[in-house]
């Protein structure tokens, strides 16, 4: 079990430098994200474009911007679970909640601070009649383990550096895989297109180009995948023990819709003082809270984190006088 | 109708048109005004052509620009795309899209 002052959800800028104002006040974090690395959107999304409105830098790429804030919070020894979603939350005590990941991940904290952005980042499910009734059985939206497909036939949907890169990757370990997509030609990154199209000409994969999977059959697991392309009138079975989709990822809220806080239009209502919700000890801070007059800029989080934990250390600590002191007086003081 | 405003009609997910007047020489694009107008488009990369939650239909004949790779790029991980399919926030509000009518696409 994990146990730190504050609970950060999510891990994009605003959770990240959160990690900082509140090392200010010697109050620890531990950081949870649905994502396998560290900068939320930035990261999943744009890493690669400019931000031009973070005070300071002209013009910042927003990796880079990442990796900074991951330099600058570094001396306050933040810890994280990455790769798992913030599940569950249950009172413990009066100060002390216990988060349960759906990984199995126990962690205790008297403050919990959602920087959730726009939710948890989830794989875009293909609207196919039936598929949830083929998930368990044959239906994955990402691949964790190569070895599962292991001699198995394999069809594959999409378009963008995934589905490329996961055709070959598996090509030498499936029995056969159909890469299905709904252009003439590919993006992706033009090494990735380069090797699909040469495992086609050689006979190795099925491409199925200018089409879309439409159907899912088989009884108990998956059987076939049902494939229409532009020209042909008539829709074709493709034999195939999984049908692995890979459409990116989209944000849903998720889990934390059930944590018993005010929502409004999918964003967590808050109050401006200091970015508390409706349940004591709970604080929504960037891209997930709402309030009159809200932007979502990520330099409008960073405010919000800052005063979020001037409450929080209040909440946690009671009795203790706050006093406010200014980097450029006392420093860093990193944690041991 | 004063010379930098024009029509737009955008079709909502209940089939409903909603008529919206948008100025030329605000730099804004089909998704910002579908957002400023309260209709149910989420824009979630604020119009970088990384998300395809503005995915629309093109129901007239303009002439748009051709979509970028980075556009056909995002509308090859939406569903339900058909030959008119376009990312909202890629067509620029002006003067040749008067008249413009689009039709929101299913959301997944």
């Amino acid at each position: 079990m994990i146990k730190t002052d504050i609970l950060i959800v999510g891990a994009g800028p605003v959770g990240l430098f959160t990690v900082f104002e509140a090392g200010l006040l010697k109050l620890k974090c531990h950081i949870v994200d649905i994502l396998p690395q560290v900068g939320g959107q930035l990261s999943e999304i744009y890493p690669k474009k400019p931000i031009y409105d973070i005070p300071g830098y002209p013009s910042v790429l927003a990796g880079d911007l990442v990796d900074n804030l991951m330099e600058q919070i570094a001396p306050f020894k933040p810890t994280f679970t990455l790769g798992e979603k913030a599940d569950e939350i249950k009172k413990i005590d009066d100060k002390l909640y216990q988060m349960t990941t759906d990984r199995g991940t126990v962690i205790q904290a008297p403050v919990i601070a959602i920087a959730g952005g726009l939710g948890c980042f989830t794989p875009r499910k293909p609207p196919i009649e039936g598929i949830e009734h083929y998930e368990p059985n044959g239906v994955d939206y990402m691949v964790r383990d190569p070895e599962k497909y292991r001699d198995k036939t394999l069809v594959i949907a999409g378009g963008g550096d995934s589905a490329l890169d996961w055709t070959i990757e598996l090509c030498d370990i499936a029995k056969k895989i159909s890469l299905v997509h709904r252009r003439a030609s590919f993006r992706g990154a033009l090494d990735s297109v380069d090797k699909v199209m040469a495992l086609a000409q050689a006979g190795k994969i099925d491409l199925i180009t200018e089409a879309q999977a439409v159907g899912l059959k088989g009884d108990s697991g998956l059987s076939h995948v049902t494939v229409k392309t532009k020209h042909d009138t008539d829709p074709k079975d493709i034999q195939a023990d999984y049908f692995i989709p890979l459409f990116g990822l989209t944000p849903k809220l998720g889990p934390i819709a059930e944590w018993g806080l005010n929502i409004s239009r999918g964003a967590i209502e808050v109050n401006t003082e200091d970015y508390s919700t409706n349940v004591p000890g709970i604080y929504a801070i960037g891209d997930i809270n709402t309030y009159p007059g809200k932007l979502k800029l990520i330099l409008c989080g960073f405010h919000e984190g800052t005063l979020m934990v001037q409450s929080a250390f209040k909440y946690i600590y009671p009795d203790q006088k706050l006093s406010f002191k200014y980097t450029t007086v006392s420093g860093v003081n990193a944690f041991e | 109708m004063d010379d930098n405003t024009i029509q737009l009609t955008i079709i909502d997910r209940e089939d409903v048109e909603h008529s919206i007047e948008a100025p030329t020489d605000m730099n804004f694009n089909v998704m910002e005004i579908a957002k400023a107008s309260d209709l149910p488009v989420e824009g979630t990369c604020g119009g970088m052509a990384l998300c395809a939650s503005c995915h629309c239909y093109v129901m007239t004949d303009h002439q748009l620009t051709d979509p970028t790779e980075d556009e056909e790029d995002m509308l090859d991980q939406a569903f339900f795309v058909e030959e008119n399919s376009r990312l909202g926030c890629q067509i620029k509000i002006s003067k040749t899209i008067d008249g413009l009518v689009v039709k929101l696409a299913p959301v997944d």
